[in-house]
């Protein structure tokens, strides 16, 4: 529906040839039906659903493969058919080759997308697939074996003249005088790496030499495989990555760039398309090399080459991936292709249907990757849960959401803790941006913390809205970590407002009873408040009048005007202080006062309460919060089944700990906090009492 | 005279700060009587009653003008609470008068005039139809007086006893209270505690040492954490005079005036005919994994809230109030995450006095049902799990408020029966699909029906029973419904249900196993 929707927006985008590309499409759409009767996808979560949606455009049936945890989930509920492959480790289900081997018997599917992740890249899975005349969708092994080898791929790419970073290439025996020849700083990978495993930058001889011994012996332990190769480190770099496509017959097309610089631990967080740092020249010249290296590997199916790109614009190759990006959908908005479309069509023998001629840039496209996990600390730690609610910003325009979970969804352990990938497009950059301001804060997102907050920080930032980025960004721009949106005096006064116009809503509210009652209620005519409202360390005296629907509220000797619908019920608010609209959300409220407000993306607690509670409240003591988060007790008498942690272990707030069963139900106990295990005074087998202690926390 | 004159006037908050007294307080953290009705009423709603009555008594020296003081230790009247009508009195452990430094009145300990104070506000309550709130903070009878404070006590309990089930009776306890004085709140209908500051026991832990020798804290003994976790004497506890206060206003809004009025209804924004999509999934695909039943509850109640009674006490069993379409309902659930969502001794007493306080109040009971049955066990037994049980089963049978019962998954044995099954008046039983309504789970059936013998019989158990048709095929329950169709049709239901009557054989009143 979304990618329709999708496509529909690109054709009026490009206006004049809408009629042919419709004609176009609509032909070829029948033409595409002649490719696959069943289709198995080999994956979860949003990727599966993504593919999912291209395969029922396309006519073609689903099956779709799922552990035991993820039964429920929606990729299985989307697809025709569904298939358990094994428990929630991933090792035991989705990288199950033999369980996935068997579905794919038993189903009679006849080609298997591998998404990304899990078995995308496995050479192995891709020649037993071959082995049983079952389609990969994707490049050969040849391709894949090739490219997966840092080194190998570096040669490759040398060979095929495409500009590759200056260093050591094959096996690299350790040399005191190999770095003079490059430069200081040098950067030591493992040859079959990934991961940021294995990996070193060293600034002089004594770095090197100290940097090669532990990653050898990293990159042995890690991958089996002792072999490393040196490098010139360019500090500060862009990350642009070319998505290329090509088809079984030896013709390749490059779809422009994506500008994936904003990371986080080599992660990316924030992408675009097209870069706002590459002129026409260098855009074509890379696009010509990433085209130049898929046809030297005989490359079919969707593919990314990426660069580092210098502040001089010099590019470099990197590595090139083998198959469907992540963050794939800002090159679909800007070209209006469905990649997984063409990766299928191709798969089957198809040739390209397009010219490099035909491929354009429509207007900028932005995509910000919302994860479950907690921003504030280090750029995002996972969080997991359960979605009590859950909206993607659907209403926004020009909003296109990639996700597999549905308000009640886990987010476990198990898997990627990513909820969706958020993606705006607009005719020019500065749309597509205020368009995902808007969503940002448009998206319900309640019962695991998620990176909203940092996203939205990102995209308003004035470094990141004149494109003055790098993969540095994120360390650069917040060198102590992030701490949240910072107020100026006019947001906190329409904060502080807003949250006083609502507590005011909320208490006129609770006046209103229907029906007729024997003993009359007592009609307020009371139309001004005075309240105290404590948002961090302030105490902000606030006086609100009521005036019609709106309030007048004064903060800081300041009058300010809100109004809004003042729908408690609803999770977003649209409220508008002083002619400025804001969507808030207000996440909690209790009887105390204390309120929770989602305002720019950033979650603010304030206490809200009347003049007289407020100069009460001093009154009141001080109390030292007990923690007895570090110490789990068994609740029940029972029997423990499993431990899932030994003493060293670190535990994630809500994972769990051990299983004790009482009355023939498993029990699963959580960790109350995210720390280290310092004991586990209980194993599997062990019968224990209520109160008994199981484990404690550092 | 001069004394009572200066009562009349309005006290402002400022004065606290020039009282030595309460300022060495300040460590106990609480507020004064006066203080704690501005917090709890409306502004300016409340009109006070027997400001000038004094005690009575004359021995020890009691008559003195020094130990006279007009109003005695208690403050007594009327007010609002989000407009709606309420009956207040409120202990003085302290009596904030800025012209008299340092004094308190005995303690709020309770004098012959005291108690009348108190009886007056109750009988107009019970008259006019509308709840007792006590703040309650006294140290018990007033020596002094001697059987003169006994028969105030008894008249005070007499009178709770009278409007038992006529009125809502609601206690905060807000100081210690001890001897005497725990008993009129174990009367009400709910008795809250401010955390820290707050303990109820019959005697204090000095007589207890001297009795039996035990060692123990005035918290240990009767604090908020032993009474909410452990005696399950208080319903709720809260952090602190405010937060308490701030939280009985909210709780207010749920209750009726009186047995007469029906449940109240408040203005909602949550749409009646909202879908719930997460419940199609909230219940675990296997049948031994727990899950939560709040989570069930928060989602079909109006705006997620729900204000639960007794959330640390018995936790095998959810109980509270929230509101469906604007209405006041009382959830009852098994709680599966904790013991499994058994039913034991004091789970069914929690569950019963809920739902007896339900049906006087006309309230209309929603039950989850997932429960596996009656905790066995010799610990059980000798506690008398058979007559505690039977109370939940009382009181299901016995209410006639709307009562509608969703199983959501386990419905075993004697418990299916108890959690308020279609067989004891339920106006709408329905399932969801992951209902399992059977005598017990199909490993436990089929070793007493085939002693092991039979390999395959574990199966066809689980076939025949272990799903709602059975049940729903003889018209046990209504209908097996989606999930995600839950709030939907509790809302229908009740709008139908509002009208509903139904009435018991005559009676004197019945005999609940006790």
């Amino acid at each position: 529906m979304v990618l329709v929707k999708v496509e529909e927006e690109k054709m009026h985008v490009s206006g004049g040839r809408k009629a042919c590309v419709l004609f176009i499409s609509r032909f070829l759409l029948f033409f595409s039906l002649q490719t696959f009767e069943k289709l198995l996808i080999a994956n979860r979560g949003e990727i599966a659903c993504r593919v999912i949606k291209t395969c029922k455009k396309m006519g073609i049936k689903t099956v779709a493969i799922h552990s035991d945890v993820d039964a429920n989930a929606v990729h299985v509920k989307m697809a025709d058919e569904a298939v358990c492959v094994g428990p929630a480790p991933t090792g035991k289900s989705y990288l199950n080759m033999d369980a996935i081997m068997e579905v794919i018997k038993k189903t009679r599917a006849q080609a298997v997308h591998p998404g990304y992740g899990f078995l995308s890249e496995n050479k192995e899975f891709a020649r037993r697939l071959a082995s049983e005349g079952v389609t990969f969708i994707g490049p050969d092994t040849h391709a894949i074996q090739a490219m997966g080898d840092k080194i190998e791929s570096k040669l490759l790419a040398k060979n095929a003249k495409v500009n590759t970073i200056p260093g050591f290439d094959g096996v690299f025996e350790l040399l005191s005088n190999c770095s003079p020849l490059l430069g200081y700083p040098v950067m030591i990978k493992a040859s079959a790496g990934g991961g940021g495993k294995g990996m070193r930058i060293a600034w002089d001889d004594e770095e090197t030499r100290e940097g090669f011994r532990f990653s050898s012996q990293e990159a042995a332990s890690s991958f089996g495989d002792d072999r490393l190769l040196i490098e010139k480190f360019i500090d500060n770099p862009r990350h642009i990555e070319i998505q290329v496509l090509a088809d079984k017959h030896g013709n390749a097309l490059w779809l422009n760039e994506r500008e994936c610089s904003i990371q986080r631990r080599n992660q990316k967080v924030v992408e675009e398309a097209p870069s706002t740092f590459l002129d026409p020249e260098t855009r074509r010249a890379m696009g010509e090399q990433a085209v130049a290296l898929a046809k030297a590997v005989k490359y079919s199916s969707a593919g990314t080459v990426e660069f580092l790109v210098d502040s001089s614009k010099n590019f470099y190759f990197l590595e090139m991936n083998t198959r469907l990006q992540v963050e794939h959908p800002v090159t679909e908005c800007i070209t209006g292709l469905d990649l997984v479309q063409e990766m299928i069509r191709v798969a089957k023998g198809y040739p390209l249907r397009h010219k490099q001629a035909d491929i354009p840039i429509n207007g900028w496209a932005v995509e910000c990757r919302v994860y479950a996990e907690d921003p504030y600390k280090s750029f995002g730690l996972p969080s997991i849960g359960k979605l009590s609610q859950y909206q993607e910003p659907l209403h926004v325009p020009s909003v296109r959401v990639d996700s597999g979970i549905q308000q009640g969804s886990d987010i476990s352990i198990y898997y990627d803790p990513m909820i969706s990938k958020l993606i705006t497009y607009g005719s020019n950059r500065a749309e597509a941006l205020k368009r995902m301001e808007e969503a940002l804060d448009n998206y319900v997102i309640r019962g695991v913390a998620h990176n909203i907050s940092l996203l939205r920080e990102v995209i308003v930032h004035p470094r990141f809205v004149q494109g003055d980025i790098s993969t540095k960004f994120l360390p650069e721009v917040y060198p102590d970590g992030f701490k949240g949106h910072k107020l100026t005096d006019l947001e906190r006064r329409e904060l502080l407002a807003t949250a006083a116009s609502l507590y005011v809503a909320e208490q006129l509210r609770s006046q209103r009873f229907l029906g007729t009652p024997r003993i009359p209620i007592a009609k307020s005519k009371r139309s001004s408040w005075e309240l105290s409202v404590r948002l961090g360390d302030g105490n902000y005296p606030i006086a609100v009048s009521k005036d019609g629907s709106s309030f007048s509220v004064e903060v800081d000797g300041m009058k300010l005007n809100v109004t809004s619908e003042w729908n408690l019920a609803s999770p977003l608010l649209s409220v508008t202080v002083d002619g400025t609209q804001r969507t808030i959300q207000r996440l909690s409220r209790n009887a105390s006062g204390d309120t929770r407000i989602q305002f720019l993306g950033t979650v603010y607690k304030l206490q809200i309460l009347t003049k007289v509670a407020a100069e009460l409240s001093k009154y009141m003591p001080e109390k030292a919060a007990e923690d007895t988060s570090s110490i789990l007790r068994s609740p029940m008498p029972g029997a423990v089944v499993a431990v899932s942690v030994k003493p060293g272990d670190t535990v994630s707030e809500g994972q769990e700990i051990c299983v004790i069963e009482a009355m023939k139900m498993q029990n699963s106990m959580i960790a109350a906090k995210t720390g280290k295990v310092k004991a586990v005074h209980c194993k599997a087998g062990d019968t224990v009492g209520e109160g008994d202690l199981l484990v404690e926390l550092e | 005279m001069f004394l009572a004159l200066t009562l009349l006037l309005p006290i402002p908050v400022s004065n606290r700060k020039k009282n030595k007294r309460i300022l060495s307080e300040k460590s106990y953290g609480k507020l004064t009587a006066r203080e704690r009705i501005l917090l709890l009423l409306d502004p300016d709603s409340f009109d006070e009653y027997d400001m000038f009555v004094e005690h009575r008594c004359s021995d020890f020296g009691m008559d003195s003008n020094k130990n006279k003081y007009p109003g005695d230790s208690v403050v007594t009247g009327r007010g609002r609470i989000n407009g709606r009508l309420a009956y207040v009195f409120s202990q003085v452990w302290f009596c904030l008068l800025s012209l008299v430094t340092d004094f308190t009145v005995f303690g709020g300990s309770l004098s012959g005039a005291h108690a009348q104070k108190i009886c007056k506000v109750m009988d107009q309550a019970a008259m006019v139809g509308a709840p007792v709130i006590g703040l309650n903070d006294s140290g018990g009878a007033r020596i002094q007086e001697g059987v003169e404070s006994l028969a105030g006590y008894a008249d005070i309990f007499l009178r709770n006893v009278l409007c038992s089930g006529v009125v809502p009776q609601i206690s905060l306890i807000m100081g210690p209270c001890a001897g005497g004085a725990v008993y009129s709140p174990a009367l009400t209908d709910f008795t809250f505690m401010v955390k820290d500051t707050s303990y109820l026991f019959i005697t204090g832990p000095d007589v207890v040492k001297s009795v039996t020798n035990e060692d123990v804290t005035q918290e240990q003994l009767g604090g908020a954490k032993t009474h909410t976790a452990v005696s399950g004497v208080a319903h709720r506890a809260f952090e602190n005079d405010i937060d308490a206060l701030l939280n009985l206003r909210e709780f207010f809004n749920y209750l009726p005036l009186s047995n007469r009025d029906p449940a109240p209804v408040c203005e909602c924004h949550d749409p009646s005919d909202r879908l719930v999509p997460e419940l199609d999934t909230v219940v675990p695909v296997e049948s031994t994994k727990a899950y939560d039943m709040l989570d069930i509850i928060h989602s079909i109640a109006d705006e997620r809230e729900f204000f639960e009674i007794m959330p640390s006490y018995a936790r095998n069993i959810v109980v509270g109030f929230a509101r469906m379409n604007g209405r006041t309902v009382g959830i009852v659930g098994n709680q599966p995450k904790v013991a499994s969502g058994c039913l034991d001794i004091n789970s069914s007493v929690k569950g019963a006095r809920f739902v007896r306080f339900c049906d006087a109040f006309n309230i209309p009971l929603i039950t989850f049902v997932d429960v596996p049955g009656f905790l066995p066990g010799t610990a059980q037994e000798y506690g008398g799990i058979i007559r505690h049980g039977a109370k939940l089963l009382f009181a299901f049978a016995e209410a006639t408020v709307p009562k509608i019962t969703i199983i959501t998954r386990k419905a075993y044995g004697g418990a299916y029966d108890v959690m308020s099954s279609k067989h004891l008046r339920g106006d709408a039983n329905y399932a969801w699909p992951t209902a399992e309504v059977a005598v017990m789970g199909a490993k436990g059936a089929v070793q007493i029906i085939f002693r092991g013998k039979e390999a395959n019989a574990e199966a066809e158990y689980v076939d025949k029973f272990a799903n709602p048709f059975p049940a729903a095929m003889r018209g046990f329950v209504d209908d097996i419904i989606q999930p995600s169709t839950t709030r939907m049709r509790i809302c229908h239901d009740l709008d139908v249900l509002a009208s509903k009557t139904q009435s018991s054989p005559w009676k004197k009143h019945a005999n609940i196993p006790l």
